[in-house]
C-alpha cells in the first residue's frame, strides 16, 4: 500500500514538474530541438535541474541497502552498447523530432483533452505493444 | 532566445529530479516513463500496481497545476494527425527497443553515468535535432 501511495505521489510530482517547465507543450520542446531556428535552451535547464536534484537524492539512497518500501533496488542490469540500443534511440529520436512529444509529456498532457495528444498516445501505446509482441514472446 | 524560460525550467526540472529520487529511495524503481508504461504491455510483468499509480499521478499533476491556475500550461501542436500517429508509433517502438526515453536515459541514466544511457541520449538528441532541421529548414519541406 505504501509503495502504491509513494508511486502516486512521485507521478504527481513528475507531472507538476513537466507542466511547470512547459515540457508538456510540444512547441516548447521543438524550440529546443530546432537549433537552426529561434533556439530555446529551456529543455537543457530542465535536465540540469533534474540531474542535480536526482544526484543529491541518489547520494542519500547510497547509504541504504534497500529502498524504504521495497525489498531491493531495481538497478538496470544491461551494460553493453549495442545496435539494438542505438537503433531504438534513433527511431525514438525521429518520432520525438517529428512531434515534440516524448512518453512523459504525452501522458501528462492527456488531461488537456486534445485530439492530437490522444492520437499520439494511442499510437505510442500501439508501438509499445508491437515491441512487446515482436521482441518479448 | 525570446522564448527562454530559465526559472520555470530549472524549478520544473528540480521537481522531476525530486520525483525520480523519491521513487528510487522509496520504491527502488527507475523513473523512466517509457519503461513504466511499457511494462503494462508485458505479459510477464506482475508489478502492474505501482506502474498504474505512478501514471495516475502523472495525469493528476498537470490537472492540479491547472486548477491552481496558470495560463502557461497551454499546448501548441502544429504537426498533422497523420504525422503524430507515425511519430507516436516510432516513439513507442523505439523506446521499447532502446530501453528508455528522455526520462529513463536522459535523466536517470545520465545521473548514474551509465555508458548505455549516454550513448542513447546523444543518439536521440542528435537524431531529433536533425529531424526537426529537415522538417523545418530543408528546402521544399516544412509543409507539415
Amino acid at each position: 500500500m505504501g509503495g502504491y501511495l509513494s508511486a502516486l505521489f512521485c507521478g504527481t510530482l513528475f507531472g507538476l514538474g513537466l507542466t511547470l517547465a512547459q515540457m508538456t507543450n510540444p512547441e516548447k520542446v521543438l524550440g529546443f530541438l530546432d537549433v537552426a531556428g529561434h533556439w530555446d535552451p529551456s529543455l537543457a535547464l530542465v535536465m540540469a535541474g533534474a540531474l542535480t536534484t536526482l544526484a543529491l537524492m541518489q547520494h542519500l539512497a547510497r547509504r541504504r541497502s534497500a529502498p524504504v518500501l521495497a525489498s531491493s533496488f531495481n538497478e538496470p542490469k544491461k551494460a553493453r552498447i549495442d545496435v539494438r540500443l542505438l537503433t531504438g534511440a534513433a527511431l525514438f529520436g525521429i518520432g520525438w523530432g517529428l512531434s515534440g512529444i516524448c512518453p512523459g509529456p504525452a501522458i501528462a498532457a492527456l488531461s488537456h483533452g486534445r485530439i492530437e495528444i490522444y492520437v499520439f498516445t494511442a499510437a505510442m501505446f500501439a508501438g509499445m505493444g508491437l515491441f512487446q509482441r515482436l521482441h518479448r514472446p | 532566445m525570446e522564448n527562454f524560460t530559465p526559472h520555470s525550467a530549472l524549478a520544473g526540472g528540480g521537481l522531476i529530479g525530486l520525483s525520480a529520487g523519491l521513487l528510487w529511495l522509496f520504491n527502488g524503481r527507475v523513473a523512466g516513463i517509457s519503461g513504466i508504461t511499457g511494462g503494462l504491455f508485458s505479459s510477464r510483468s506482475r508489478d502492474i500496481g505501482w506502474r498504474l499509480c505512478f501514471l495516475a499521478g502523472l495525469l493528476l499533476g498537470p490537472l492540479i497545476f491547472r486548477i491552481v491556475g496558470d495560463e502557461t500550461a497551454s499546448l501548441h501542436i502544429s504537426p498533422s494527425l497523420a504525422v503524430l500517429s507515425i511519430a507516436g508509433l516510432l516513439v513507442g517502438y523505439g523506446t521499447g527497443l532502446g530501453n528508455g526515453c528522455t526520462s529513463g536515459h536522459g535523466i536517470c541514466g545520465l545521473t548514474r553515468l551509465s555508458p548505455r544511457s549516454v550513448a542513447a541520449t546523444l543518439t536521440f538528441m542528435i537524431v531529433a535535432a536533425v529531424t526537426v532541421y529537415i522538417v523545418r529548414h530543408w528546402p521544399g519541406a516544412g509543409s507539415w
